[in-house]
């Protein structure tokens, strides 16, 4: 369906090709992941299937690419618009009209379909996604995993034989990511529509793959090939891999079912061992049991949590995004919060920051009242790292943007830029922000953020976009930053990741807290929650592959 | 959202009207010639209470079909609007002084002497009532007018009144719709960096607050337009069908011609000597222009879905817009006097009883047009990442 023939692509100004020694064939009706760290030419290659590559952002492709028969090299992607379906990573760019109805027409119209097919077309697909009820929606009204699901729809309506998606998943929370999933497999079993997909939270994707496409690093020819092969010798893979490699699994399940079946050779091993708990470094405060409020005298004054959230409730307009939240984070603590999207994590960071006033009850943040305490007295005590950390970067280098770190935290002079030393070895002064990586960009607005030392760090969303390299360097961070005694509070769909370093998960429904306890707890009896792990080797407590990994070695040298 | 539920007159107009949906939506077209009928009207008369009966007509059908779609809710913008204007009105009277010879001196503010030159240019001086009362009916004139245009705004989609334009004009249909969505994605960008300042221990507010966020600002917006126009190329945006050379230049000669052709017919018509062959320019540039559109249109191969149909609702909603403006026409030739209510000397106007009558047949689409759902306004707003709210 899809044929590659010696495909390199070099960017203007850049000296070595991006992409290289691309040649293979994408069978037809198949579901082919592309796998690889960051910058390895993912979305390069994606963009070579539609033609936008080298027609749009420019560039030389050298070989040949051709698409159901169709060479890109002559055909403008308006010309491959009927074969070719391509979403890209932000649902919200692609979309020209404004209702659920009209952008999944919009391709048909541009391809000059007649009325009465259109109109079939638009039934069927509302109907095959899920959409019927969202019809006359407008779409800025639309959550992230209807809007990812209207952006699939509206370039299938063309009947695409390709269809190209560039992480569909990866803004969404586990159940929205799912129902995409569900649609791309239905595509693929019942239309025989060929997916070529790029993703890294592979956890979510691989056991849905026909075949892998691996790009193991930058400038190495991509290998195609059976998905449990290719993972063994994956630099990146979805913990249920690590898990099988750990324990010496072949061929290595991909799913948590086969790895189920399993593991009872190494539920056995570690039946002796209880799996180490991240404490916390200081024990949490009991929380005050939500249905009576202890009164207000009761409070011990000397132990001063890093937040403190008492019946708070905040409305926008008619919705009310939040209702009765009790929360305490107290210093050293990590906290995960969860839930679907638009569930109100976003808001209660929001108002943890002062970004949004309570509508009634209290918060605190070291004693400070968010909303009315000056900015710049405000982030002593505070600190957010947005979901678009690019939203906090305004100059042109990174010396300037830690300058002015330095200047609006009062800090001493290279303060900032010692921290994004620490955490972003290699940076040069006079990059451009822009020019950062999505990890990098993350890193640089953390360091911005550390520079007033906040005792309380709040993330939100922060793995999005990112791959497992640079996760792992993430947790590092923020595991020694919690170790340092600071508070975190970060708002993740990311399960994986709340296993890894949350002591505790507080999970959000409907701007109500639903459940709050530890880790393992919460997470355990939680199906949509659970990480991989845990689903494999439930009943017991285990949460990460490293878990695993720390007590078969203290086993062994036991032994 | 308005309550259609209860009551009789809810019932009536069910009855009446069926609910809104994508098939039987009206024609934005009909809603537009509805309001200019309306505006015309305010336009032929200076009766207040005329104008206040067509302001009211024009709120009460605003009120009543209204969806709760984002351009819905321009009409309080344009009710603003209006009263700014009314506003503007009164003071250029009291500081510029008005022709209106009065007798009722309200106020003598100190006048500023003027050169020669400036003869007939008066600053200060006599206040009179007569002249209030003429600089207020003029005002209430114009703010019904825009009222007018303000209806329309809020109960016709724009974006379905751009679909409805001939395929030669698609690509200018297409760029104003873009335009439309940019909008407000730029005004959400700028209220999200502005409270990510905060963020930075920055005062977020304030116009330096403004100032600097303008780059990112900007650079995210070309970032989005460059990602659309991607998306759009990916999804056949542009496709065009291939048209022999010599229909296409036919086109270039015909839409050119007969817009020339339509400008000196204007030309003609506007002066007195003219009128003979004016007319005669006009009509034939007009049509010449629009067979141009039309072979023009031949060139795009795109369909539309769904089109709005322009059925008998239609039909009786934009009649009853043209009802009132002829009526109000051939009234204000039959009956000058109540429809321009003298302000020398000072008479309190009163309503005319068959121009008020027609005023109310502009109450017509608020039984016959379709009566929109709840459904297609969803009451949850988008939530962006960094809330824009104010923070006090």
């Amino acid at each position: 369906m899809i044929r590659f023939e010696d495909v390199s692509v070099t960017y203007e100004g850049s000296a070595a090709p991006t992409v290289r020694g691309v040649d293979l064939t994408v069978p037809e009706g198949e579901l082919v992941l592309l796998v690889g760290p960051s910058g390895v030419g993912k979305s390069t290659l994606l963009g070579t299937v539609s033609g936008l590559v080298p027609h749009f952002t420019g560039g030389t492709l050298r070989g040949r690419v051709t698409v159901a028969g169709r060479d890109t090299r002559t055909h403008k992607p308006r010309e491959l618009a009927d074969v070719v379906g391509t979403v890209g990573q932000d649902p919200l760019a692609h979309f020209v009209t404004d209702t659920v109805e009209d952008e999944l027409a919009y391709g048909m119209e541009s391809l000059g379909l007649a009325p009465g097919v259109m109109r079939r077309r638009v039934e069927e697909t509302l109907d095959l996604l899920g959409l019927a009820e969202l019809r006359d929606r407008p779409i800025a009204t639309l959550s992230g995993g209807q809007r990812q699901r209207v952006a699939i729809g509206s370039v299938l309506t063309p009947h695409p034989r390709v269809l190209v998606l560039d992480e569909p998943t990866s803004a969404l929370d586990p159940a929205a990511a799912e129902e995409v999933l569900a649609v791309l497999q239905r595509l693929v079993h019942d239309l025989g529509t060929t997916v070529l997909m790029a993703e890294h939270r592979l956890e979510r994707v691989v056991q849905y793959a026909d075949q892998v496409l691996l790009l193991a690093a930058p400038g190495e020819p991509p290998v195609l090939g059976d998905p449990a092969e290719l993972m063994a010798r994956s630099p990146v893979c979805p913990p249920v891999v690590a898990l099988g490699r750990i324990a010496g699994w072949s061929p290595l399940p991909l799913t948590v079912r086969d790895a189920r079946r399993r593991a009872g050779a190494l539920r056995e091993r570690l039946a002796g061992t209880e799996p180490r708990q991240e404490e916390a470094a200081v024990r949490p405060v009991e929380r005050p049991a939500s249905r009576w409020p202890r009164p207000r005298k009761e409070r011990t004054p000397e132990k001063v949590p890093a937040a403190a959230v008492e019946r708070l409730a905040v409305r926008r307009g008619r919705v009310e995004a939040l209702r009765r939240v009790d929360l305490t984070v107290t210093p050293g603590e990590t906290v995960a919060l969860m839930g679907r999207n638009g569930a109100g994590k976003s808001t209660l960071l929001s108002t943890l920051v002062g970004l949004l006033e309570p509508t009634s009850g209290t918060v605190r943040v070291g004693g400070a009242v968010p909303h009315s305490t000056a900015p710049r007295r405000l982030i002593r005590h505070v600190g957010l790292v947005p979901q678009e950390p690019r939203d906090l970067l305004y100059a042109d280098t990174v010396a300037a943007e830690c300058a002015a770190a330095d200047r609006d935290a009062g800090a001493a002079a290279g303060a900032c830029r010692a921290l994004v030393s620490e955490l972003l070895p290699g940076i040069a002064d006079d990059t451009h922000p822009r020019d950062l990586s999505e990890g990098q960009r993350l890193a640089l607005a953390l360091a911005i953020v550390l520079t007033s030392r906040p005792p309380l760090l709040l993330l939100d969303e922060p793995t999005r976009g990112l791959d497992y390299a640079a996760k792992a360097r993430l947790v590092t961070i923020l595991r020694g930053l919690a170790a340092e005694g600071h508070a975190i509070v970060l708002a993740t769909h990311d399960v994986e990741l709340a296993a890894e370093i949350a002591h505790r998960v507080v999970i959000l429904a409907d701007g109500e807290v639903v459940a709050d306890g530890p880790t393992a707890q919460v997470v355990v009896s939680s199906p949509a929650f659970a990480p991989q792990v845990t689903k494999i080797l439930a009943p017991r407590e285990w949460l990460t592959v490293t878990q695993v990994r720390e007590a078969l070695g203290a086993a062994e040298g036991a032994s | 959202m308005t309550n259609h539920g209860s009551g009789a007159p809810g019932l009536l107009r069910r009855r009446l009207a069926p609910e809104a949906h994508r098939s039987n939506a009206l024609h934005p077209g009909a809603w537009w010639v509805w309001a200019l009928g309306l505006g015309t009207a305010a336009s032929r008369t200076t009766n207040p209470l005329l104008i206040g009966l067509l302001i009211g007509v024009a709120g009460y059908v605003v009120a009543a079909r209204r969806s709760s779609a984002p351009w819905a809710k321009s009409y309080g913008a344009f009710v603003k609007l209006g009263l700014v204007v009314i506003a503007i009105r009164l003071v250029f009277a009291i500081v510029l002084g008005s022709p209106i010879p009065g007798t009722h001196v309200l106020v003598t503010l100190p006048e500023v002497p003027l050169p020669d030159w400036a003869k007939g240019v008066r600053i200060g001086g006599k206040v009179t009532a007569e002249g209030m009362v003429f600089a207020l009916y003029d005002g209430v004139r114009l703010a019904g007018l825009l009222i007018c245009v303000g209806a329309a705004n809020a109960l016709a989609s724009p974006s379905r009144l751009l679909k409805s334009l001939p395929g030669a004009l698609y690509e200018v249909g297409v760029a104003v719709v873009v335009a439309m969505t940019f909008a407000p994605n730029l005004i959400a960008d700028v209220r999200r960096l502005r409270a990510a300042r905060r963020l930075r221990g920055r005062p977020d507010k304030g116009v330096r607050g403004l100032l600097q966020v303008g780059l990112p600002v900007l650079e995210g917006a070309l970032e989005r337009s460059v990602a659309l126009a991607a998306a759009m190329d990916a999804r056949g945006f542009g496709r065009s069908a291939a048209v022999p050379a010599g229909v296409r230049r036919l086109t270039a000669v015909l839409t050119l011609g007969g817009l020339m052709g339509v400008c000196v017919g204007t030309y003609g018509l506007l002066t007195a000597e003219g009128a003979a062959y004016g007319l005669s320019f006009l009509l034939s540039g007009l049509l010449a222009a629009l067979a141009g559109l039309r072979l023009g249109g031949r060139r795009a191969v795109r369909t539309r879905y769904r089109p709005d149909a322009w059925g008998v609702r239609a039909w009786l909603v934009a009649g009853s817009g043209l009802a009132v403006a002829a009526l109000t026409i051939w009234s204000a030739s039959y009956d000058m006097g109540a429809l321009h209510p003298g302000v020398v000397p000072l008479v309190p106007p009163t309503l005319p009883l068959w121009p008020a009558a027609a005023a109310l047949l502009g109450l017509v689409p608020a039984f016959v047009a379709p009566v929109p759902t709840g459904e297609q306004a969803p009451s949850t707003p988008v939530r962006p990442v960094v809330s824009p709210e104010e923070t006090s």
